[in-house]
């Protein structure tokens, strides 16, 4: 397996990572085995665990579904629940890219000393528990909230629209969780950016227009792939945005997951969605992965590193 | 030498950059301040402000089955912490010192909690739990999280680790210290400061989490993140707006501290 | 030498590869044997990549030689652990414990000796009055001036009296007029202390200046061994001629007892070193320093002078001769009539060539 490095006194060896890797195979690689596994058992007679009978009908139960009589057709509501939450993550990750570039250059263009500062501004919401800035968003968007209150107070609105349980919260609440997973790398890039390239084209005639469009864009494009896979990967597989924000009519995968070990007890299918989702996520990251490869290999892998 | 032309004295400010960046970190903090100003709200109804008080503090600090719920939630984030840091220390020593082949490997396996969907990740130790008959609960949530913030232990530790210059050990060696007096006298004081930011990372990730504990709790009450979601979903009563800022302020204030140690050790 | 005296430190034949990344293999050392008096000054000099700093972490016990043996004192070392060998180490980049006070550092390997407080802190004392830092026990690393930092690192490997002090490039980090000063330090402390030093440098100055001998090493092998002034006026080989000082390398045409210089003619006997092997056909490298190409103005000079400059007192003069470029260094009141462009003859001052080695 693994063959030391130049040995080298006082460094000690290979061996000190044994422990930590003994315990993330038995409890991070462990389940992942177990779930594909049971995604090819049948489901248990009172709900909770598996029956050990080999079977593919999990899968089948991704396209098909059984009438009463036992007859099979085709159907498509978890296609297109897995479409959905695709189409949002999407569409979280864009706007977060928007709104993220303009506050990543503008870090990156301040003085020195206020930049750790302004970097770790950003950063604490992301320590805060995601359930807490999800909920926040249920009393914002509230018929009752402040965001009607003040609409219907200014007379802008006669009666409170309904934002909340709907795609729309949902997106929102997304983009606000994963935010600063956009920023981050798109400042990480913008700090390497030597900013006499700019000036080199500013003193040539270029506007400022030009200058960010041409030169400045195309170097922090590492970081924003980097935060595109960031922001893509965590929406695709939320759970607390379409749940709280979202009612019954914003279903992403997740809450059809958690359903699955929960009210509508059928281990197995949980199992076979949560394989599809791992898969949706290993494809967005080879796509990442070749993207990344294309544009400075070391900008995609540092703009990763620099998150945490 | 030519002007540029456009707006903004600086070559350094685009248009409008300024201002959008006040509008990013306004709903950046926006929100969370309404949960913070709400909890001072005297009216039932969470979102319509009637007063200032300070009733659903009183009222969610004496309730026993929150108690628990936060005794429960400190419990796990300790034991997921010291673990957690110990295991990291050992990773990010051993990394240093793997070839090629094996730290990619070691590198997957530490980053998978990271990449994988949280909901795979809740209901997979889920089941894995089920399968070995291993009750589920607060023991139980706490190897899970363990698992789970490694990964944020790891990198402060091993930022800190690749700082220090490699002769050093050869040099604790060369005056007469074995490897294991070179670890406890060179290698853990060097890297204390990491392990310190790394602990405290790993804290908040556990005490924040909610969706592994969602899946993993069991009869001996819940942690204080699901027990929060419970009264969202239940009914929103404004002793969550309390609860939640309770929260809040804890985890601003860990980060904070972090901060301001990586800040002076520099 | 007399030889009931064990030497210090014994190296026989000895060996070390490394991979490189690229898949392939280096041979830093090979078959490299060397004896080192007790209580003499050695430097290894050399290139960088010629295998010095290689045999040096051998010795420490940094790194294990793939074949053959060192002793110290007569007993083997290179089975021996590092952090048991009576031999401490100065690194090129001080590597001090920057969590530790300069004097906790000084006092870490007296700490692994066991011995108790009281003797460590008089040790530690007198270690800061060794390198003239006394006074400045409480201070941290970083707060201390790079030529202070270095003697940190010193004091600290020469608390424990080790039997072998070996020092990696220690002076290459200074500025000019610091390691002027260092190198008599240096010097003075080996002759006070009585402790054999082994050190490492690529700077011909340094060795020549601070030595009792100098080991010249060439791609994994020692070229030469002696002391500095044999060194310098008797190389033996044509790296050793190139590197210590400036030469000038002469391919000769040997014909029997004759050798000459291709278009200047057949070498007078007295020209020739006392000590010179003798030109065969096999053995056709003679080396001659700048110093002593003697140049002469005057009708029918032979051979054009492509440069010459005047530095200081001295003429600084290329010339042709037959196709070979020769240096020539000689007194600028001795050089009248002579300048670039113009003719000159050349002579060789007596017993000045010598037949050196491929």
């Amino acid at each position: 397996m693994a063959k030391a490095t130049k040995a080298r006194a006082g460094q000690g060896s290979w061996w000190a990572g044994a422990p930590g890797l003994i315990y993330l195979v038995a409890l991070v690689l462990a389940p992942l085995i177990i779930i594909l596994i049971y995604s090819f058992l049948s489901r248990a007679k009172f709900g909770v665990g598996v029956r050990w009978e080999f079977t593919a009908q999990p899968y089948i139960e991704l396209f098909y579904s059984e009438s009463l009589s036992g007859e099979r057709s085709f159907d498509p509501t978890y296609l297109q629940i897995f479409f959905n939450s695709v189409l949002y993550s999407l569409a979280t990750a864009i706007i977060c890219l928007v709104l993220s570039i303009p506050i990543a250059l503008w870090i990156a263009t301040r003085p020195q000393k206020w930049r750790t500062l302004l970097v770790f501004l950003v950063t604490i919401p992301f320590w805060t528990s995601l359930l807490i800035r999800t909920y926040a968003f249920v009393i914002i968007l509230n018929d009752n909230g402040p965001i009607n209150g003040t609409l219907t107070g200014l007379g802008i609105l006669s009666e409170p629209i309904s934002m909340l349980y709907t795609p729309f919260a949902t997106v929102v609440g997304l983009v606000y969780s994963f935010l600063p997973f956009m920023i981050l790398p798109i400042y990480a890039s913008a700090e390497r950016f030597d900013f006499r390239l700019a000036e080199a084209a500013y003193d040539l005639g270029a506007t400022k227009g030009r200058v960010l469009r041409r030169i400045v864009l195309p170097a922090v494009r590492p970081g924003v792939i980097a935060g595109l896979i960031l922001v893509f990967i965590p929406a695709l597989g939320s759970f607390l945005a379409p749940e709280l924000l979202g009612g019954g009519k914003t279903l992403m995968i997740a809450n059809v997951i958690a359903a699955q070990f929960g009210a509508s007890r059928n281990w197995p299918f949980g199992a076979a969605l949560s394989v599809m989702v791992l898969v949706l996520v290993m494809l967005a990251l080879v796509i990442f992965a070749v993207v990344a490869r294309r544009s400075s290999r070391r900008g995609g892998q540092q703009s990763l590193e620099s998150l945490l | 030498m030519k002007t540029p032309r456009g707006t903004g004295t600086s070559l350094k400010n685009f248009p409008l950059f300024g201002t959008m960046a006040v509008a990013v970190f306004s709903f950046l903090y926006v929100p969370l301040l309404f949960v913070v100003g709400y909890s001072f709200n005297s009216n039932r109804v969470v979102t319509v402000w009637k007063g200032f008080s300070l009733e659903w503090y009183a009222d969610v600090l004496g309730n026993d089955d929150i108690q628990r719920a936060v005794i429960n939630s400190l419990r796990i984030a300790s034991i997921s912490t010291v673990l957690s840091v110990i295991f990291a220390t050992g990773l990010a020593i051993g990394l240093l010192r793997m070839a090629r082949a094996g730290s990619t490997i070691a590198w997957s396996l530490i980053m998978a909690p990271l990449v994988i969907p949280e909901i795979v990740f809740a209901i997979g130790t889920l089941a894995l739990f089920v399968q070995i008959q291993f009750p589920l609960g607060v023991d139980a949530i706490t190897l899970a999280h363990t698992a789970f913030c490694i990964p944020f232990a790891l990198l402060p530790i091993r930022a800190r680790l690749r700082s220090v210059d490699l002769s050093v050990y050869e040099a604790a060696a060369d005056l007469g210290a074995n490897e294991w007096v070179i670890f406890r006298r060179i290698t853990l004081p060097l890297l204390a400061p990491g392990i310190v930011a790394g602990a405290l990372l790993a804290f908040i990730i556990s005490l924040d989490d909610f969706i592994v504990s969602y899946f993993l709790t069991g009869a001996g009450g819940t942690t204080l993140p699901v027990y929060i979601f419970g009264m969202i979903r239940n009914a929103i009563t404004p002793g969550v707006n309390a609860l939640s800022t309770l929260l809040l302020v804890v985890s601003v204030i860990i980060v904070s501290i972090s901060y301001i140690i990586a800040r002076r050790k520099r | 030498m007399s030889a009931e005296t064990v030497p210090a430190l014994q190296v026989r034949g000895v060996s070390k590869t490394f991979p490189t990344p690229e898949g392939g293999e280096v041979k830093a050392l090979d078959d490299v044997s060397l004896d080192v008096a007790d209580g003499s000054f050695m430097v290894l000099l050399g290139p960088s990549g010629c295998g010095k700093t290689t045999l040096l972490r051998c010795i420490a016990g940094l790194e294990s030689p793939d074949a053959g043996e060192i002793d110290l004192r007569g007993e083997r070392i290179d089975t021996v652990p590092v952090w048991k060998r009576r031999v401490n180490t100065v690194f090129q980049s001080y590597a001090l414990f920057p969590h530790m006070t300069v004097a906790q550092n000084i006092a870490f390997g007296l700490q692994m000796d066991h011995l108790p407080k009281d003797e460590i802190s008089r040790k530690v004392e007198r270690s800061l009055e060794l390198v003239r830092l006394t006074g400045l026990g409480g201070r941290r690393p970083q707060q201390l001036s790079g030529g202070q930092q270095q003697r940190v690192a010193l004091a600290r490997a020469l608390a424990k009296e080790p039997e072998v002090l070996l020092l990696d490039e220690p002076l290459s980090a200074l500025d000019l007029k610091l390691r002027r000063g260092m190198q008599l330090e240096l010097k003075r402390l080996q002759q006070e202390t009585h402790i054999t030093f082994i050190l490492v440098t690529h700077d011909q100055d340094e060795a020549m200046s601070m030595g009792d001998q100098v080991a010249v090493f060439n791609e994994g092998r020692i070229a030469q061994v002696g002391p500095p002034r044999d060194v310098y006026l008797r190389p033996q080989t044509r790296f050793v001629a190139d590197f210590i000082g400036e030469a000038n390398l002469l391919e000769l045409d040997v014909d029997g007892a004759q050798a000459a210089v291709i278009g200047w003619g057949t070498i007078p006997g007295d020209a020739w070193a006392p000590d010179s092997p003798a030109a065969t056909a096999a053995a056709r490298t003679a080396a001659v320093r700048p110093e002593d190409v003697i140049l002469t103005s005057g009708d029918g000079g032979r051979f054009p002078i492509i440069d010459a400059t005047f530095i200081g007192g001295d003429l600084h003069a290329v010339v042709d001769v037959g196709g070979t470029t020769l240096s020539a260094r000689q007194p600028a009141a001795h050089s009248a009539g002579l300048s670039t462009g113009g003719r000159c003859e050349v002579t060789f001052r007596p017993g000045s060539l010598r037949i050196v080695a491929d």
